[in-house]
């Protein structure tokens, strides 16, 4: 494998077209970003299919306690992975949980789950373009986000995702790194202010990138 | 100076709130920012950045109709003006037009800077600050005490109170739950709120976006619940291409809050749709206020490659006892100081300017490479120009570059220091005068300067010869340090001469923004240096060294004297600092050391000029090491010792506490022996330890290499 792990930094060194072009070196991209992710207090999980994917998503919506209740909803963009007929069945798993996502239901949920697009290794860093209202409100209001992203998505740094996204077609592009944090008070690290406080990401290897 | 900003400075200083939480950040910031950069090489990418935003500040107006082209193509509407009013009647008209009731704000700096808020509240419209530490200082009626955590000198339980005061009853000071509070109040603000204001920490003119960075996800609400979304950009945030947005990224987060990347970045290019499906009113107003002005100054034009990471403000050694509020309203710190006297005027800047102690500290992680210390220099050196030199300083200089009646007259006053010190005048003399200074001893001066005993000093006859620059200090207080140098070139076969017609390296004129003086003393000591054909001119004093290598030839090309840059250059390029010189001979062979000193300890403190703009640290160390000295490094060895010249004197508030951070730091490392390559820092750390009773040894690099030697 053309990479190495620094043993004193934790940082892994590689190429990037080599981890890109088989499976195993593509796991080394993973471990980076899975470590880089996690130190800015993210969850990362990763599962073969997309199948597993919304098995794991509706399993951690039903622990998180998603209900059709106030302040219990689950809020879910649309996104490219789930198809009209595996929405409406998923509403019909999860109570509380809907796709047809509004201001007000968004404000109130305890969770919003969307999908993006790239991930960046070197900083743990999910990127959507998201001119689409739904997915920035899934994103910003409710107290968890679980962001699912394609292991094929994977990309090194900024670099390579500034050559990617396209500013001419997307109006909205968004990077998200952790869950939101301030250090106003005393310089302590207080993880949640206004946007989600936690962040779980569901990486997936069968899904196709949703650029 | 105005007896207001010296209270302002004292207040600052016994505020234990402020000083403790910058002090405690500026330790965490340097080893979070060294691991946040780990593999990344800062010099290349800083280098990327300066070049990307100079090229920018060279374009600002095609930048600016580019990027209003871009962005007007997807239906944003630009608004162009340098006029600050006219930025505050725009927002203020679509307000009203709007019949926007509320305004939600997410951080900018530009706002802050044409008192945005004031202005909108006055006409009757709610303006709400969401950045948590704006929030608490709006609520609070501050100003910011630091351009990226404005709300630093604020201890928890002042947070609580003023929570409890103006917002609601029972608060405690819990950080997590005084945060969660925010989260719940401010957020029906964001939903109700008519209109969203944010700054912009990247403008591109290619694609018209502009690129916004926070943590809190404060900016994507602003940005994304409020139907009308107003964007105020100065135009120093321009570049042009979309590419360009990597190294600022990069190094933005890292250098601000040693973080690799923030929680959010949010590239907005055009107007997204609201909630209700309809299209943003997207506004982007690009302000000027002086930017333009400013690229076309020659001096001042690298100023504009500023990111405001503020990460000029976390290494200085000033900042961190003080804090922002003795700065001024908006911006502050190093390049605060620059930008006030700008984007205000020149005068604004006359007292925070003497803040700056000019250590360097700054220019060494600015991710912008703006030379911040010379920028402040330049600032002094216009204010002097504009204001005339004070009678007083003229008459100091007229003593000082007189070398013999400076000599008599400080020893004078060194014998009956009282009667002297008590006239005011000796007190204002460059350096080491004043016996009023409670936290150090001062030197003896010397009955017989370095430039008469050099003379009773026989020496061998070699071919290599070398000219000896003293400097005040070396000439007039501390001769052996001359003779220490004397000694070590003569075993290397290299005669030494101390040619009579040096005079004072124009440092104290400099720093005093007296140009005119300083190239007088640079065409001076130029003369005298160059009169005899030597192999190499050596100081022992780093900002001696540093007038003779690079200050007189920017002092004279300050004031036009061009002709004799030639002669300048030629002196500079004979200069060389005793380690460095020392080093080489080693590395020759012309010099041994001898045997036996293997494992005594020393530490090691770096001077200002030595380090950060000679660059020569490693040589002393190297050279112990090769004379068998075994080197314990002390915290911050890099940090200032508070001497900084006359800056002693003028800030002594600031000095002392200053010392006494390093003097503990000294102790702390526990060595015998502390060597320095600087008189003045000796003179400095010298007196402050024999103030402490301590029995530290304190030796210029040269003393002791003297005694090392075969």
């Amino acid at each position: 494998m053309n990479h190495r792990v620094d043993r004193r930094t934790a940082r892994v060194v590689y190429r990037y077209e080599d981890l890109m072009s088989t499976t195993l070196e593509s796991s080394a991209i993973f471990e980076s970003f899975k470590m880089r992710a996690e130190a800015v207090s993210a969850q990362v999980e990763r599962v073969a299919t997309k199948e597993q994917a919304i098995d794991l998503i509706v399993r951690l919506l039903l622990k998180e306690g998603v209900e059709d209740k106030p302040h219990c909803g689950a809020v879910w963009a649309a996104c490219p992975m789930i198809g009209k007929a595996e929405a409406q069945k998923l509403e019909a798993v999860v109570p509380g949980l809907t796709f047809a996502v509004t201001r007000d239901l968004a404000a109130d949920a305890k969770v919003g789950i969307s999908q993006v697009e790239w991930a960046l290794a070197n900083t743990g860093t999910l990127v959507q373009s998201a001119d689409e209202v739904d997915k920035r409100l899934v994103s910003t209001l409710p107290l968890l986000h679980i962001a699912v992203v394609s292991t094929a998505g994977l990309l090194p740094d900024l670099p390579a995702v500034l050559s990617r996204v396209d500013p001419r077609k997307s109006s909205y592009i968004a990077f998200i790194t952790g869950p939101s944090r301030t250090a106003d008070i005393e310089r302590v690290l207080t993880i949640g202010v206004h946007g989600p406080e936690r962040l779980i990401i569901v990486m997936v290897d069968d899904l196709e990138v949703a650029a | 100076m105005k007896q207001e900003f010296k209270q302002s400075i004292l207040d600052a200083l016994a505020n234990p709130n402020l000083s403790g939480a910058l002090g405690n950040f500026s330790v965490a910031y340097r080893a979070g920012r060294a691991k946040a950069y780990e593999g990344i090489d800062f010099e290349a990418l800083r280098h990327e950045i300066a070049a990307v935003k100079s090229s920018a500040a060279s374009h600002f107006d095609e930048l600016a109709d580019q990027f209003a082209k871009a962005a007007e193509a997807r239906g944003t509407k630009v608004f162009r003006t340098d006029d600050p009013q006219a930025v505050k009647d725009y927002i203020l008209d679509l307000a009203q037009k709007n019949g926007v009731k509320s305004i939600v704000k997410s951080k900018s700096m530009a706002t802050e800077e044409i008192h945005l808020n004031k202005y909108l509240q006055k006409a009757g419209i709610d303006v709400q600050e969401t950045d948590l530490g704006e929030w608490i200082i709006q609520l609070a009626n501050q100003t910011p005490s630091h351009m990226v955590m404005p709300a630093i000198h604020m201890t928890k339980e002042e947070v609580a109170d003023l929570f409890s005061n103006k917002v609601e009853e029972g608060q405690k000071p819990d950080i997590p739950k005084l945060v969660k509070f925010a989260r719940g109040k401010l957020r029906p603000m964001f939903l109700n709120a008519d209109m969203g204001i944010s700054g912009a920490n990247i403008a591109v003119a290619e694609t018209g976006t502009i690129v916004i960075v926070t943590n809190e996800g404060n900016a994507r609400l602003v940005t994304t619940l409020p139907r009308i979304h107003v964007a105020v950009v100065g135009l120093e945030k321009l570049i042009e291409n979309f590419k360009d947005v990597a190294p600022i990224l990069t190094a933005l987060p890292k250098s601000g809050t040693a973080q690799l990347l923030t929680s959010y970045v949010t590239m907005i290019s055009g107007p997204a749709p609201n909630t209700d499906g309809t299209p943003k009113e997207l506004h982007i107003i690009l302000m000027d206020n002086r930017r333009n002005e400013m690229a076309h100054d020659p001096r001042f034009k690298q100023a504009l490659q500023c990111i405001r990471c503020a990460s000029c403000l976390n290494v200085c050694p000033v900042f961190r006892l003080i804090g922002g509020h003795v700065f001024g309203k908006v911006y502050t710190g190093g390049i605060g100081t620059i930008l006030t006297a700008w984007f205000g005027a020149l005068k604004e800047s006359e007292d925070i300017q003497s803040l700056c102690i000019q250590c360097g500290n700054c220019r060494d992680v600015c991710p912008g490479m703006i030379d911040i210390p010379d920028l402040i220099l330049e600032l002094r050196r216009r204010l002097a120009v504009e204001q005339g030199q004070p009678l007083l300083q003229k008459a100091i200089f007229s003593v000082v570059n007189n070398r013999r009646m400076f000599h008599t007259m400080m020893r004078a006053a060194y014998i009956g220091q009282k009667p002297f010190a008590k006239d005011g005048f000796i007190r204002h003399l460059p350096m080491f005068l004043s016996n009023m200074t409670e936290n150090r001893s001062l030197p003896a001066i010397a009955e017989v300067p370095f430039r008469d005993r050099i003379k009773q000093i026989k020496q061998p006859k070699c071919t290599e010869k070398a000219a000896f620059y003293g400097g005040c200090l070396i000439d007039f207080a501390y001769p052996e340090m001359g003779e220490s140098v004397v000694r070590v070139l003569n075993k290397a076969g290299i005669e030494v001469i101390f040619p009579e017609g040096q005079t004072c390296c124009g440092a104290p004129a400099r720093y005093s923004g007296a140009y005119e003086v300083a190239a007088q003393n640079g065409a001076d000591n130029i003369k005298a240096l160059l009169a005899e054909d030597v192999k190499y001119v050596v100081s022992a004093c780093p900002t001696c060294t540093v007038g003779l290598k690079q200050d007189f030839i920017a002092n004279l090309e300050a004031v036009g004297r061009t002709s004799e840059l030639p002669a300048a250059h030629l002196l500079a390029d004979k200069v060389i600092d005793f380690s460095t010189l020392a080093s080489q001979l080693v590395e020759q062979g012309r010099l041994k050391f001898k045997p036996g000193m293997e494992g005594t300890k020393f530490t090691y403190h770096d001077s200002c000029h030595f380090k950060h703009t000679l660059r020569a640290e490693q040589n002393p160390r190297k050279l112990m090491k090769d004379a068998g000295y075994e080197l314990v490094e002390m915290e911050e060895s890099s940090m200032c010792c508070g001497m900084g010249g006359s800056y002693t004197l003028k800030m002594p508030e600031i000095s002392a506490p200053i010392l006494e951070r390093k003097l503990v730091n000294i102790e702390k490392a526990g060595a015998p022996l502390l060597l320095i390559d600087c008189p003045g820092c000796v003179m400095q750390i010298r007196g402050g330890l024999d103030k402490r009773g301590s029995n530290i040894k304190v030796e210029h690099t040269v003393q002791r290499i003297a005694e090392c030697l075969e």
